[in-house]
């Protein structure tokens, strides 16, 4: 089924490998791509003077920095190869962020990969891949 | 040179001035001559703030406060009873835009503005309050929140209207910017005039209530628990830590703080709760002491009109509605809309006066910490026209007391929010009284350190002097802001009125859009 399937990406190793399968996905059935990084934010933290002066000139560095380090050279590597190619970054929580951009944007499917971080660390802190599984809107294949 | 070699440099040319003024000192003791010449340099100050009217009681400026929130809570047409509700909804998010995420939140905005406002005021102030005006001191510190509140709307809708962006980013703003912009833009003169004066005031304040009164009281609070010990020790040490987090760039430190203190304050009002719910027979009691002694007094000395003094005196000091301080701090958030932060910067007073305020004076009511005469009923007056304490306790001291009579652990727990609650404010007044001397003396490096330099210096005075002599420099400080600023927001009430129509017509056509 040709469609827009979202690819979480974060500047691992693994997220290359998950947008290297959606892009093998997305060329064989016809689809596009929608490559979004989100960078964890909660507007319900608490900042120093300083920081909320400075908010509006980190945020545009923060954004300048992911697009130049992790999402540009993702996009340019399988730039015209025959599959459409959309970008975003945004903020917010990790996996309710990328649940709404599928949704907005009417996506098929998330593709996303894995830390493989396992035991403690992923009991204490939970992993993106594990919660996407679980409240994805529509299907979502994880990538090891 | 490292970061850690200037910081010890300049630490020791700390040091080295407080061991000049020990010199000074000789054989009198450095915290008495401290005392002297404190006093014998501010007195004129305080008596000019504090003039009462000719043949009366009444200083002029706790008349100039009341008016102007009188005023504004008529111009906007009761405006902190209609948008409360819509408040509450900016503050959580309903109306903010996904593709502004990662921008200052308007609950991150309200947040870090009560962190500089909720603290001593609300614990020590409070104190000083009902031993001078008794109980009924806390109906008018009620009223005079309330009444804030609308103050506070119209001078940080301003604050955002009219601060000053730069191409880095970053920006400044607070009453000497709107004033300055602000009469330009409508043709009154004298604004250069206004906020030249404001910020002068605006230094001084940050020195004293923003500074020695957060000092001196920290330190009263230690010696409550560790035993006397002179106060230029408690004085130093504070100063070393605020030294390193606003001149050696310490940002770690501030940043704790930052997330520390909202908990702290909500550990302070949850065991106020809790002791007024172990005496929930007697709210009823001290609220009838509060309304009865807020029109009689009580036998406090002035009576009714003393308690109304004291209760907005306090009030003031504590919401620092009017005062301009919170438009420096609002003025950092980045909105489409300037009136919604006003609508968020309203709820501040509420919290601070009506909620924590009103929590402390209760738990000193209920617990009987002021004595009363048991056959008149009439508070029992010492020699300096003070109520007696049952401890014979006053300013923090009081509510530690109060807090021990039904929780005794609880004063250790208080120290500790005390020593947070004055190095958050100290924080952030070293913030405000900074923006003000870089809009005198102008950007730059050598003039954030000498301010820098100089705001430390004055923790360890504050810590040294006495409580009265300290007290009244802070309120007189800060309520000299209050004169400048309220002339800025008469002037410039009507844009804050046409801003907020237009707002509020947007709002019912549907065109501000609501996102959750």
């Amino acid at each position: 089924m040709p469609g827009k399937i979202l690819v979480a990406v974060d500047g691992s190793d693994a997220g290359e490998r998950a947008l290297a399968f959606a892009h093998a996905r997305a060329r064989q059935d016809g689809g596009s791509l929608m490559l979004v990084h989100v960078l964890e934010w909660s507007p319900y933290t608490f900042l120093t003077k300083e920081e909320l002066e400075e908010r509006h000139a980190r945020r545009k560095q923060e954004l300048a920095r992911a697009e130049a380090a992790i999402i540009a050279p993702l996009a340019a590597k399988y730039q015209g190869q025959g599959v459409g190619i959309e970008t975003a970054i945004k903020y917010g929580h990790v996996t309710e962020t990328i649940c709404e951009v599928a949704a907005e944007i009417g996506a098929t499917e998330i593709v996303t990969g894995r830390t493989g971080n396992s035991g403690v660390m992923s009991r204490v802190f939970g992993s993106v891949a594990g919660t996407l599984a679980q409240i994805a809107p529509v299907p979502c294949t994880i990538v090891p | 040179m490292s970061i850690f070699t200037r910081f010890i440099a300049a630490f020791a040319a700390c040091v080295a001035f407080s061991a000049s003024l020990a010199s000074v000192a000789q054989a009198q003791g450095i915290d008495e001559s401290v005392n002297q010449i404190f006093l014998a340099s501010t007195g004129w100050f305080v008596n000019f703030i504090f003039a009462p009217f000719p043949g009366t009681g009444f200083p002029w400026i706790v008349a100039w406060l009341v008016i102007a929130a009188s005023v504004f809570t008529l111009y906007f047409g009761f405006i902190q009873f209609r948008v409360w509700r819509h408040s509450i909804q900016l503050v959580s998010g309903k109306y903010s835009d996904p593709n502004d995420a990662g921008e200052v939140s308007h609950f991150q905005a309200l947040a870090t503005a009560l962190s500089g406002t909720v603290g001593l005021g609300n614990i020590a102030g409070v104190a000083v309050a009902v031993t001078i005006g008794g109980a009924g001191a806390t109906f008018w510190m009620i009223l005079a929140g309330l009444l804030g509140m609308a103050s506070k709307f119209t001078e940080c809708t301003l604050g955002v209207k009219y601060r000053n962006e730069y191409p880095d980013g970053t920006v400044s703003g607070g009453p000497m910017y709107y004033i300055t912009k602000g009469f330009a833009e409508r043709g009154l003169p004298g604004g250069k005039f206004l906020a030249v004066l404001f910020a002068v005031f605006c230094v001084l304040g940050s020195l004293g209530g923003g500074n020695m009164f957060q000092s001196n009281q920290a330190h009263q609070q230690l010696t409550g628990v560790l035993g006397q010990y002179p106060g230029w020790i408690t004085g130093v040490i504070f100063a070393a830590i605020v030294f390193a987090v606003i001149i050696g760039g310490l940002k770690s430190i501030a940043q704790v703080t930052e997330r520390v203190v909202p908990l702290m304050g909500v550990i302070y009002v949850g065991t106020a709760l809790i002791i007024l719910l172990m005496n929930y027979d007697m709210i009823g009691w001290a609220f009838g002491q509060i309304f009865a002694g807020a029109f009689t007094g009580n036998g406090i000395a002035g009576g009714m009109i003393g308690a109304l003094i004291q209760g907005f005196r306090r009030a003031a000091f504590s919401n620092e509605a009017g005062v301009g301080s919170a438009a420096i701090a609002h003025s950092a958030v980045r909105t489409k809309e300037p009136i919604t932060e006003g609508f968020v910067s309203l709820l501040e007073p509420f919290i601070d006066t009506v909620v924590i305020c009103t929590m402390t004076a209760l738990v000193i009511i209920i617990t009987g910490q002021l004595t009363t005469d048991a056959a008149t009923g009439l508070y029992v007056l010492g020699e300096n026209g003070q109520i007696v304490t049952a401890t014979g306790a006053t300013g923090v001291g009081l509510t530690s007391a109060a807090f021990g009579a039904a929780l005794p652990w609880f004063p250790y727990v208080l120290v500790v929010a005390v020593l947070l609650f004055a190095f958050s404010t100290m924080i952030s007044w070293s913030y405000y009284g900074l923006k003000a001397w870089t809009y005198l003396f102008g950007e730059g490096r050598k003039q954030e350190i000498t301010f820098k330099v100089m705001f430390c210096v004055f923790v360890v005075i504050g810590a040294a002097a006495s409580l009265d002599p300290v007290i009244d420099f802070s309120d007189a400080a800060i309520f000299a802001m209050a004169v400048v600023n309220i002339v800025g927001l008469y002037c410039l009430m009507p844009v804050v009125k046409r801003e907020l129509n237009s707002y509020l017509e947007r709002l019912e056509s549907g065109a501000i859009k609501r996102f959750k």
